[in-house]
């Protein structure tokens, strides 16, 4: 039986055998490029296949180097499948649904997005958050550059200064919103006393920080104050990527310090601060809790005068139970975090190119 | 030459004085939180004049804030979450990681492109999808929907791939012609070189999950199963004039992040630069 078996695969490897050498004869006439390609494929696949017979296994190496780099994978891709990929698809779909959650779905067609056309609540959803990202992202681009200067400089203490403006961004915001809260309270808070009792400010004429026209301004300020930390660390790594030599050179030609700054760091951190922007934008994008704890009620609930996107599909979704058109403002979210993430890859495609 | 020294004292003043600012517009407001939290509600907003520690501390505030609202629970929820979260998203992360960055295979380029399309989609824009199917799942109000949320992200993969790119292949190389198994090679060399990586990554996660809001929000329902960021503004809406009582209770939730960050930290812009997050 055995033996048998044994004639069996010779004759197989043999019957292969030929069929290869026919291959490579083949390959070796073959004139067109992308016919020649295909055919040096098959060549591996029936070397592949000569290999496995010969050596008895029943797994090629091939095989089982894929299987080790996929059990390497799998935990996390599983995961991510499950939990991220299947949503994505999901959300695609269900804005153009008519759905609560319990009852059987409706095709809606685009009728989620035309209502959008109308609904002044989600214009001012809309124009909330880009007046939210046009105040955040220069200023914070500015502060947080500036920072990472000051910070690069041989100055004592510098660790702990570097700590210390990263402590906002490592604070919660339910907790530290507590306290600008506090801070700028209308009538009781000590930056409005301070307003009060030095300047002056008659009491009706203090301002509401978080009310009214103010609510944008004071969610700016707060935003700028809580993450300039972090870009800042992500300037500073762009800092110390500059070659010490072009600042010498500078000092040579007799440049002054905001000529250094003007001729050397500005240009040398292009791509850094290009980074910085499309990150920030597509963050201010994504706010929500800050507008929440700052500017809303009790219970949580926003006016028209601080609502943001984000706060817009929460709302839809689980307090209306309008899934279909919350997934349709979702849209409009991933198309303006889309087009930003197209700009970044052009820009990167430029600078290769360059 | 007298004018030159000069001006080198001039440049170091004005920047001295700018760090100086720098450090009490950052500090200032947790500077506050801890000397409102010893404070009378009273005297929390008695300014005139600056009075940072009361005559009177009032240690107690941080004694009630656990008898007022189940504390400690909330405590125990946002650490078992943040933990298990952290842990799973190092380990699967770098183990994809490995695969990705020094590892040849099958479809390789396929799979790595699933995590890149994804990496700019905000979490916003899938969160209402991802609810119900976990709802489905019969994850609601449960702390495991929080896990599954936080612990398999697309950034935790990427930033880590750039990491090991960095470190040169003829070390694994050198590794597997000594006999190496692959895990092996990941477990002894690949996981010690990493650890500006993996702290950089430890403190995203950490940040992130301990201070969640809206993922909580969403799923956990029940009052014991809170975490600290939901109960602290339960807390904050319920005895919304309780000023030192509040400041306790953030002064808490504070610790463990300043905590996870100080110990970590010098690794930090060192994993930042390295992993290629600058772009």
């Amino acid at each position: 039986m055995q033996k048998i078996n044994d004639m069996q695969k010779t004759d197989k490897i043999n019957g292969l055998q030929e069929e290869l050498t026919a291959l490579i004869a083949a390959v070796r006439t073959e004139t067109n490029a992308k016919k020649k390609r295909k055919l040096i494929e098959q060549i591996g696949q029936y070397n592949r296949r000569i290999d496995k017979l010969k050596s008895g296994r029943i797994l090629s190496r091939e095989t089982k180097r894929d299987l080790v780099a996929y059990s390497f994978i799998a935990p996390n891709f599983i995961g991510f499948c499950v939990f991220t990929l299947i949503p994505i698809i999901f959300a695609f779909a269900l804005g153009f649904m008519k759905w609560d959650g319990s009852n059987p779905i409706e095709w809606a067609g685009i009728q989620n997005f035309t209502r959008l056309v109308d609904d002044t609540f989600f214009k001012a959803a809309l124009k909330n958050t880009i007046i939210y990202c046009v105040g955040t992202v220069p200023l914070t681009m500015v502060a947080s550059l500036a920072l990472a200067i000051v910070l690069n400089q041989k100055v004592i203490g510098r660790g702990i200064f570097r700590t210390l403006s990263f402590f906002p961004y490592v604070a919660s915001l339910v907790a530290i919103t507590a306290v600008w809260k506090m801070l700028f309270h209308p009538s009781k808070g000590p930056v409005n006393s301070i307003l009060y009792n030095t300047f002056h400010i008659p009491a009706e004429q203090l301002p509401q920080w978080f009310s009214g026209g103010l609510v944008m301004l004071s969610m700016i300020l707060f935003s700028v104050w809580k993450y300039m930390g972090y870009y800042m660390v992500i300037y500073l790594a762009g800092l110390q990527g500059i070659s010490y030599e072009l600042y010498e050179a500078a000092s040579l030609d007799g440049a002054n310090t905001w000529e250094k700054f003007r001729y050397v760091t500005w240009p040398q951190l292009s791509s850094t601060t290009f980074f910085v922007v499309v990150m920030l934008t597509i963050n201010c994008f994504k706010v929500y809790d800050i507008a929440i704890m700052l500017a809303g009620g009790g219970s949580g609930e926003l006016t028209t005068s601080a609502t943001v996107l984000v706060y817009y599909i929460y709302q839809k979704a689980f307090i209306d139970w309008d899934l279909g058109y919350s997934s349709a403002v979702a849209m409009v979210l991933f198309v303006m975090v889309l087009i930003v993430t197209i700009i970044q890859f052009a820009g990167q495609a430029k600078k290769e190119r360059a | 030459m007298k004018s030159a020294h000069k001006k080198a004292v001039i440049g170091k003043v004005v920047i001295y004085a700018i760090l100086i600012l720098i450090a009490v517009v950052m500090v200032i407001p947790f500077l506050w939180m801890l000397s409102a939290s010893i404070k009378s509600d009273r005297e929390v907003f008695q300014m005139n004049p600056f009075v940072w520690i009361p005559e009177n501390p009032k240690w107690s505030n941080y004694a009630d804030i656990w008898t007022k609202i189940p504390f400690g629970r909330f405590v125990a929820n946002t650490v078992y979450l943040t933990i298990v979260v952290t842990f799973l998203q190092l380990l699967t992360s770098s183990f994809a990681a490995y695969s990705f960055a020094k590892l040849h295979f099958r479809h390789r380029n396929t799979l790595f492109l699933a995590y890149i399309a994804t990496i700019a989609m905000p979490w916003q824009v899938y969160m209402v999808p991802q609810f119900i199917m976990m709802r489905r799942m019969g994850l609601n109000d449960k702390l495991l929907a929080i896990i599954c949320l936080q612990a398999f992200s697309a950034f935790g993969v990427f930033m880590m791939k750039q990491f090991y790119e960095g470190i040169p292949d003829d070390l694994c190389e050198a590794a597997r012609i000594d006999g190496m198994s692959e895990y092996r090679i990941y477990a002894k060399i690949m996981l010690p070189l990493s650890k500006p990586a993996l702290s950089t990554l430890t403190i995203f996660t950490f940040v992130a999950t301990w201070n969640d809001y809206l993922g909580p929000l969403i799923y956990l329902k029940s009052q014991e199963k809170k975490t600290i960021q939901l109960g602290l503004k339960m807390f904050i809406s319920q005895y919304s004039s309780d000023y030192g009582l509040i400041m306790a209770g953030s002064v808490l939730s504070l610790i463990p992040v300043l905590i996870v960050f100080l110990v970590l930290q010098k690794y930090f812009v060192e994993g930042v630069a390295s992993t290629g997050l600058k772009g």
